[in-house]
């Protein structure tokens, strides 16, 4: 059963509302160019709601602290592609910023200068764990 | 559009794949290293399909679940390390080009009960042109071997690093993301030389 402020999901079943009924049925929206690593954040103070979807609500709550799409689609148990239609209304609307993944700009530059400082960034943190 | 105005305080995220056959341990090792429990989450992927299986009306095409677990390494404030591992036995994660785009490199980890299982990602990220590192999972029950004798059986280059680790232990995960990492320095290193 599912009660008030409950998800719409079974663990057995799964999401008990078909998944693109969130996005009234869109496959693409304005948040297609969005990276499953494309970082994002609230904003504070967040500009009031427009939309009554729960999901809209829990998004804006769970991204208080900074996370990637991919990460708000397992917390939301939502197919990627839903959840990056969501999150770029969101965007669209001002609620989140957000930050495409190091790799889809700095990482490809010709010389291999951004790469190398990427990559010598990331082996001084993994080091440092 | 990659970010908006005010992203200056987002950090930066980049991603590392861990890929190999059903039950090598992939989740494990994610789940050694990741600050985080292990996430899932799922894409529906669309292949054109070809031959027999073609069903007149549908378009040609299939669409298939793909499912992922991947965990979350904090390095600094402004650099986020995403590892993400193909659980289940599926193979078509192949098809998911964004998973691929923009990946540093991968992680391919082997049995060496069932080294065959790892050789459909190993031709993968060699045909795609990323860099990847071989890790074998030494379980209890598997017979040692050397890690020239793995990359013979395998038809690995010399370049190509082969690493012996237990997917189990947060240290010796770290030790294989290291050496994967100084493989994809080397590289560029030489790119640009």
């Amino acid at each position: 059963m599912t009660g008030i402020g409950q998800s719409w999901f079974d663990d057995a079943a799964g999401p008990l509302v078909r998944p693109y009924a969130v996005t009234r049925g869109r496959t693409m929206g304005a948040g297609h160019d969005l990276d499953m690593l494309t970082l994002v954040v609230t904003v504070s103070p967040a500009p009031r709601l427009q939309h009554i979807e729960t999901e809209y609500a829990e998004i804006v709550q769970l991204c208080s602290i900074a996370q990637s799409v991919a990460e708000v689609s397992a917390h939301l148990n939502l197919p990627l592609a839903v959840t990056k239609i969501l999150v770029g209304d969101l965007i669209a609307e001002g609620m989140l910023n957000f930050r495409a993944p190091a790799s889809s700009d700095s990482y490809n530059d010709i010389a291999g200068i951004g790469a190398l400082n990427i990559l010598q960034a990331v082996l001084d943190g993994i080091r440092k764990l | 559009m990659h970010d908006n105005a005010s992203s200056a305080d987002l950090a930066a995220s980049v991603k590392i794949l861990v890929a190999g056959g059903f039950g090598v341990g992939k989740t494990t090792m994610v789940a050694s290293v990741s600050e985080i429990a292990p996430l899932r989450t799922e894409e529906t992927i669309t292949e054109l399909s070809t031959g027999i299986d073609d069903l007149s009306g549908v378009e040609g095409k299939t669409t298939t679940t793909v499912a992922l677990d991947f965990g979350r390494i904090t390095l600094d404030e402004s650099l986020v390390l995403y590892l993400f591992g193909t659980p289940g036995q599926d193979r078509f994660w192949f098809l998911w080009d964004e998973l691929v785009r923009g990946a540093l490199g991968a992680i391919v980890l082997a049995d060496t009960r069932r080294l065959e299982n790892s050789f459909a990602a190993i031709d993968f990220f060699e045909r795609r042109g990323v860099s990847f590192a071989v890790a074998v999972n030494c379980f209890d029950s598997a017979q040692a071997y050397t890690t020239d004798e793995v990359r013979e059986a395998l038809d690995l280059d010399t370049e190509t690093p082969i690493v012996l680790c237990d997917a189990r232990d947060r240290d010796s995960c770290k030790s294989v993301l290291i050496t994967l990492v100084e493989h994809l320095i080397a590289q560029v290193s030489t790119a640009v030389a």
